[in-house]
């Protein structure tokens, strides 16, 4: 079906993505590969579509147009779920029932789990293991309503850790996060990474966890502006990614108003309308 | 008392007694996966819905505890994608469905040129009147209650506390979340001869909320939520046998209001139990925090495991609460923590 665990081709690849909201084209143009094993964060302001592209690469969000693979086998086709784990943007692991830290984790098993089965040892151990990496295997009994928020955060953390994937998705889980357990959560993704994981990280800011990053990707207005080795936040969230920053690191770089002229528009005589989500145009013909 | 053993031994009231434990068993099932979505009115929603489905019943002749489920479960899928296609919260697309329900439900009585009153037996519930057939219908439709929300309990968690995350482990959320929807549809058909539409909500939402002042864990608080449950509908309905002579005390309102009598009972306790943990909850550990010396002479008492101040873990020692100033131990003298 997919590639075999262990093989190092691309984790993610996604080209010519797009995604729209309601019709509203959000994201236009998107070629992203991630290789097995990379630390990628990806960076931006409020808005500028980086959560988008992480849901999107979830499949939380359809794609309007491009095409997505994952362990090299496309989107549509893709089942294996147990090797992707992802930490939604959430403030709180609360709910309207109590819920004790270990349930919590223990939900992220699911994805080994058939239906009416009970949790196997292995399950338990990879609970228990998943709890120590964050941190809070001594909470593990107590109500997740009452952790702070960022033990709260290292929760859905572990919750994630326990389905043992082999890649990782966080949506920007140091977002109202104080410094303390801004580093608890970067010793723990280093225990990921350190283990092989692949790792996505949406983030407004890197903070402690900056030593970890591999690449850097920054968004703007829903394109990818900047792709190439980690920056430093001023350097990510200068109001123009400049072409001086990113000519200092790579050759292939997108420079801030780059418009997409590449494909010459067929000319006939009906209207023509260009837009990102239309098809390629290889297809109309 | 004989009196009392007597009527217990009667048959019509054996079924019922067989009615209301595995209502109570099933109800809060389901009212435990609603809570948790913070969609406790559903049970009422559903089940004014639930009142078209037996004036229906009562129009065509057919059995409405069968035309109930039939109409309530339509009901139940039609709230799952009012709210997640309408966009409305939950709780708009239930104050729809709610007037909806009983209007039709009334409106269609009369047409079927029933009597207000014998609505009313689903509206209040009449468990005394259950026959043999109904009694088994509802063993069987809590028995399937009680299976699916025990069997899929970590499915059902999981989509009801995090539905993006649920999504991306691969679960089909569309699923789970009608099968939410329908088992609450069952559930309110089932609860309907017990406690009658109007109060079936109670049942299914009443013994979770007494059951989380007390507990941590969600495992927790579903079994102690159909514990609860299965005390109240059972013991309401003792307790409505046990009136004397000449009064009448209905048993569906009695299941309620026992159920209410357990949650204000368990609410001071939950109280108390949650300030306690507060008030013992560690202290963050700071590292080269300021601190000054409690002078020998003023600080005559000497803390310890039982001197009545609340130790509180503050690292690697505990410190005593003392009118608002944390002491610890330090050699022969107290720190100002």
């Amino acid at each position: 079906m997919s590639a075999a665990p262990g093989s190092t081709g691309p984790v993610v690849e996604l080209s010519g993505g797009a995604v729209a909201i309601a019709g509203r084209p959000i994201l236009r143009g998107i070629d992203l590969t991630v290789p097995a094993g990379e630390f990628l964060a990806l960076m931006g302001a409020n808005g500028s579509g980086k959560s988008t592209l992480v849901r999107a690469l979830t499949g939380l969000h359809p794609l309007a147009a491009g095409s997505l693979r994952l362990f090299g086998t496309p989107y549509d086709d893709f089942h294996d779920w147990r090797r992707v784990g992802y930490v939604p943007q959430r403030g709180s692991a609360a709910s309207g029932v109590p819920a004790s830290v270990w349930e919590v984790v223990a939900s992220g098993r699911l994805t080994h789990r058939p239906l009416f089965r009970r949790l196997g040892r292995r399950d338990r151990a990879a609970i228990t293991d998943a709890l120590e990496v964050v941190g809070l295997a001594d909470r593990a009994g107590d109500g997740v309503s009452t952790l702070s928020g960022g033990q709260q955060q290292r929760v859905l953390i572990a919750r994630a850790l326990a389905g043992e994937p082999e890649l990782f998705f966080l949506d920007e889980p140091t977002a109202g996060v104080d410094l303390p357990n801004q580093h608890v959560l970067a010793d723990s993704l280093a225990t990921l990474s350190g283990r092989g994981a692949t790792v996505v990280l949406v983030a407004h800011e890197l903070g402690p966890m900056a030593t970890l990053v591999d690449r850097a990707v920054v968004m703007r207005d829903g394109r990818i502006t900047y792709d190439g080795p980690p920056l430093t936040h001023d350097q990510a969230h200068e109001p123009e990614l400049s072409a001086r920053v990113a000519l200092a690191h790579v050759d292939d770089l997108d420079p801030g108003h780059h418009h997409d002229h590449e494909t010459v528009a067929r000319h006939d005589h009906a209207p023509h309308v260009a837009s990102p989500l239309d098809r390629p145009a290889e297809e109309d013909r | 008392m004989n009196d009392y053993l007597h009527l217990l031994g009667l048959p019509f009231m054996q079924r019922a007694l067989i009615a209301a434990l595995f209502t109570g068993l099933a109800a809060p099932v389901v009212g435990t996966y609603l809570v948790q979505r913070r969609l406790s009115l559903m049970g009422d929603g559903v089940g004014h819905v639930a009142v078209t489905g037996v004036a229906l019943g009562l129009l065509t002749g057919i059995s409405p505890v069968w035309t109930a489920v039939l109409v309530s479960v339509l009901g139940a899928i039609l709230i799952e994608v009012i709210r997640e296609r309408g966009h409305a919260n939950g709780d708009v697309a239930l104050a729809l469905l709610f007037y909806g329900g009983l209007a039709g439900g009334v409106l269609i009585t009369g047409l079927a040129g029933q009597s207000g009153a014998r609505l009313q037996t689903y509206l209040f519930g009449s468990i005394t009147t259950m026959s043999v057939t109904d009694v088994l219908v509802t063993m069987a439709l809590a028995g399937v209650v009680v299976l699916l929300g025990l069997g899929l309990a970590p499915q059902l968690f999981a989509v009801a506390q995090d539905q993006e995350f649920a999504r991306v482990a691969g679960l089909n959320i569309r699923v789970y979340n009608v099968l939410v929807a329908v088992l609450a549809a069952v559930s309110v058909s089932v609860a309907m001869r017990t406690v009658g539409l109007l109060l079936v909500s109670a049942l299914m939402v009443v013994p979770v909320a007494t059951a989380q002042q007390l507990t941590r864990s969600f495992r927790g608080t579903l079994v102690a939520a159909m514990v609860l449950g299965t005390v109240a509908a059972v013991g309401g309905l003792l307790i409505s046998a046990a009136a004397p002579d000449g009064t009448t005390v209905a048993p569906g309102p009695a299941i309620v209001l026992l159920a209410l009598a357990c949650f204000t009972v368990s609410w001071p306790v939950g109280i108390w139990l949650r300030s306690r943990q507060r008030l013992h909850r560690p202290f963050p550990v700071v590292s080269a925090g300021a601190h000054q010396v409690v002078e020998e002479g003023e600080h005559p008492h000497e803390h310890g495991a039982d001197c009545g101040h609340v130790a509180v873990p503050h690292g690697d020692h505990v410190d005593y609460v003392h009118d608002g100033h944390r002491h610890a131990p330090h050699g022969r003298h107290y720190d100002e923590h």
